[in-house]
């Protein structure tokens, strides 16, 4: 239903494209699009509008009209507005103050305040070599703070022993003697969920912040939100005093206006996004990742960072020589096949890279599983090595005793060889595109085509 | 307030029937309020919003009230009762909305102009774009050009609301040959799930069911305690096994307890996870089949809870769990909040789930049944009574 961005705007930029210049009817037409884009994106619509507004002032105007691809030049001035608008990267937390230092968790209902307490206290712990102390001021919610408690096991971080009966601001009075008490570095405080507009319980929540002076005041909002956004943000921010933003279930499909509705209407950072339900899922906030989804331009840039991350430098040098040679040989492709793994199999890669989608459902469809990746690993694998080398040596017998040794049929083998041919000869064609383009087509021409 | 779980009785299939929306008057499911009436918990009820009705909240003179008992003096819950609670949270959120209609029209044309403002206005209730246009596109058709009023405004994008909303306004109705009747209750992270089940397990019990629950939430930490508390509120027995357990070997054995037991009622808790999961998808799909073995014909009911919060999400929401585990009923959550859930209505269009009811707050007794009228009436504003 909610197309990317680029897909959108592909009909009209087509047209754009075959008539070479770009007017102003054109751009408005386009930031049509971009404004439903956002907003399909769930960003709010006081913000949409002032966003729109100022890519108007930059679109309109020479830059564009004598640009020669005016299509892609509005998307990059979309692109680039909106991580101008997300502002800057990985603020992180601050903990510039008199030990033990306060940071007071807020949010919604449901938002992911105690996981992300739970995640950015390990992450203290584990990266600053902190010593923590988390305590959970949720008395509302049926077994709240026993999950504070569980989770402190679960990483290995202390919480403020439970009183039953005691109320949150005592609570956290009480958090902050026995951190200043015991030494602790910092102490983090998990509220319970409260609506933006519940006056009895944002009140509460003002006073612990008065009586603990919190360095960080993380609101913590669920990506998938929508409009409502401007209400919390507003709330929260006006209420209490917000310092910095933790996105949650960023992991989901939502496509995360939220993020710029928040960042813009507070004026406050975006610091840290979770990622996951396992207590290290919790990644730095780049804004061009963010931008990239909002408009649905794929994760491009995750994606080439963990390829980065889990891709040997060393061996992608070595490849990229021999590709540049046109020798690419099944011990290449080899460690291809590992390196997609890594990454995540299919499914992990496809959702990051753009315009996809069709591709996905069609593998989807196809029924290709992880497996397959697995089972031409173990191909490859029951080849010697000159077989590795030179596929001409392999005979039918060869080819018998291959798929014997991998518990394949030949037919599968044969597949695989063809897969190869392909993509062995893909890389000779981008031979001139340099290590980057390589690696692009590499491995989606690594992706089976229709069996 | 019971309405929702109605029995499956003849006389009561009749909230279903579809009105003819251009009067809204027309709903008249008259539940069976002597059955309810006495119980001292029950009958609040939800806020009259007939068009017409004139501010005081307690005269049931809207048939859209489900259970037309004689209420008003019932209300007294601890914190001033639901309705006033819902009615000051819905008067914040819908504050911005009422304001800018007024402030549109104060009796004016219908040009362009307004128009947009007023799909904006509609895309700030979480409609959607597509959905918005669509509402305003009908009301230019029909009244383009033409002096209108405020008033008349709301009431044309409400009634147009409430046509889609009507038909998915049924209460979840249970079946008494099937002993229990299996509810398996599923959902993105924090969307309300466990609380939702604590809710109706107290509108069950009060009603005179016997309700079981199992604690299928083995991932989160203490989800399977904050469940058991809710059992202990409820007076429902609840199977429970570690953190970390077997979900599906834990709902099978909790369908055989209750099965064995004689209860009306099986309430599943699963743990949260998103939609696009896959291996997540695929537990929840195990835990069906599971359930299946011991009753081929449960899970009879699969709820997905959906937070009001959530934005245009949902409709990824709805789609995977439905094609997953034949999702067949919704409910809608966190209503007291300001946002305002109007991603139901093209959800409503697209899917035609039924939507059971709607949670107003975390305390035990707010859950109510969904009143396509009034809902679509706060969507637009349009409740001179709150």
């Amino acid at each position: 239903m909610f197309d990317g961005l680029t897909g959108r705007l592909g009909d009209i930029f087509d047209r754009l494209r075959r008539r070479g210049a770009l007017t102003e009817e054109d751009v408005g037409a386009a930031l049509r699009e971009v404004r439903v884009a956002l907003l399909e994106a769930d960003v709010a619509l006081p913000v949409v509008k002032s966003f729109i507004n100022g890519v108007k002032e930059k679109a309109v105007g020479q830059e564009v009209l004598r640009s020669i691809t005016p299509g892609q030049m509005v998307i990059k001035i979309v692109h680039d507005h909106l991580v101008e608008m997300l502002g800057e990267q990985n603020e992180g937390i601050n903990l510039n103050a008199e030990a033990p230092v306060p940071v007071l968790m807020l949010g919604l209902q449901g938002s992911g305040k105690t996981t992300s307490t739970a995640k950015i206290a390990c992450l203290l712990k584990t990266r600053e070599k902190k010593k923590v102390l988390m305590a959970s001021l949720d008395t509302r919610r049926p077994a709240a703070q026993e999950q504070l408690r569980v989770l402190g096991e679960q990483v290995d971080v202390a919480t403020l022993p439970i009183v039953p009966g005691e109320d949150p601001v005592t609570i956290a009075q009480r958090a902050m003697r026995v951190g200043r008490l015991e030494g602790y570095d910092v102490v983090m405080l998990d509220t319970a969920g409260r609506l933006a507009i519940d006056e009895e319980l944002m009140d509460e929540v003002v006073r612990i912040r008065d009586v603990t002076k919190p360095v960080e005041s993380l609101l913590v909002v669920d990506a998938m939100t929508g409009q409502d956004a401007v209400t919390v943000a507003t709330n929260f921010n006006d209420k209490v005093g917000v310092t910095g933003i933790v996105m949650t279930r960023i992991d989901g499909d939502a496509r995360g206006g939220a993020a710029l509705s928040m960042r813009q209407i507070t004026g406050r950072p975006i610091k840290l996004l979770g990622t996951g339900e396992k207590i290290d899922a919790l990644e730095a906030f780049h804004p061009d990742r963010i931008a990239g989804r909002i408009l649905g331009m794929g994760d491009v840039l995750s994606l080439v960072e963990k390829a980065a991350e889990t891709i040997d430098r060393e061996e992608a040098e070595k490849l990229a020589a021999k590709m540049e040679k046109g020798n690419f040989d099944l011990d290449d492709m080899l460690s291809q096949l590992r390196q997609i793994r890594k990454m995540g199999g299919m499914g992990g890669m496809l959702s990051m890279l753009p315009g996809v989608g069709k591709i996905k459902d069609q593998l989807s469809k196809a029924n290709i599983d992880e497996r397959m990746l697995k089972r031409q690993e173990a191909i490859i694998t029951s080849m010697t090595q000159k077989e590795r080398r030179d596929i001409k040596l392999l005979n039918a017998s060869r080819r018998r005793r291959i798929a014997l040794g991998s518990g394949t049929t030949v037919a599968d083998v044969n597949r695989l060889l063809k897969q190869y041919q392909d993509m062995a000869d893909m890389m000779r064609k981008f031979k001139k595109l340099g290590k980057k383009g390589l690696m692009r087509q590499g491995l989606s021409a690594l992706m089976p085509k229709g069996r | 307030m019971f309405d929702w779980i109605k029995r499956k009785k003849p006389a009561a299939e009749a909230p279903a029937a579809p009105p003819t929306p251009e009067t809204p008057v027309a709903v008249e499911p008259v539940a069976q309020p002597e059955q309810l009436a006495p119980e001292p918990l029950a009958p609040e009820q939800p806020a009259p919003v007939a068009v017409e009705a004139p501010p005081a909240p307690v005269v049931p003179k809207s048939a859209l009230v489900l259970d037309a008992a004689p209420v008003a003096p019932v209300e007294e819950a601890p914190q001033g009762g639901w309705l006033s609670r819902l009615r000051r949270g819905l008067s914040k959120s819908t504050s911005r909305l009422t304001d800018g209609i007024g402030g549109i029209f104060t009796k004016r044309k219908l040009d362009d102009e307004t128009l947009e403002e007023l799909e904006e206005l509609l895309i700030q209730a979480d409609l959607g774009p597509a959905m918005a246009a669509r509402v305003t596109g009908d009301l230019a058709k029909s009244r383009f050009g033409k002096e209108i009023s405020p008033d008349e405004v709301k009431r044309f994008l409400a009634d147009e609301i409430a046509k889609v909303l009507v038909p998915v306004a049924q209460p979840l109705v249970l079946d008494g040959n099937h002993k229990p009747h299996v509810v398996l209750v599923v959902g993105v992270n924090g969307t309300g799930k466990t609380t939702t089940i604590g809710k109706y397990a107290r509108e069950l019990r009060a009603a005179g069911k016997t309700v079981w629950l199992a604690a299928g939430d083995t991932f989160r930490a203490a989800a399977v305690s904050q469940l058991q508390i809710w059992g202990e509120r409820t007076g429902a027995p609840v199977i429970a096994k570690e953190t970390g357990a077997d979900a599906a070997g834990l709902a099978y054995e909790a369908l055989e307890k209750a099965r064995a037991a004689g209860a009306d009622v099986l309430l599943i808790d699963t743990a949260g996870r998103l939609q696009n999961k896959q291996g997540l998808m695929d537990e929840l799909r195990k835990i069906v089949r599971v359930i299946k073995k011991v009753d081929p014909t449960a899970p009879h009911t699969t709820l997905l809870t959906l937070d009001a919060t959530t934005g245009q999400n949902a409709h990824s929401q709805v789609e995977v769990f439905k094609e997953m585990v034949s999702v067949n009923g919704l409910i809608l959550t966190k209503l007291d909040g300001s946002a305002r859930g109007g991603v139901l209505v093209s959800l409503a269009q697209k899917f035609g789930l039924p939507v059971h009811a709607i949670g107003v707050g975390e305390g035990i007794d707010d859950l109510r049944p969904f009143d396509a009228q009034s809902f679509a009436a706060s969507l637009v504003g349009l409740d001179e009574g709150r």
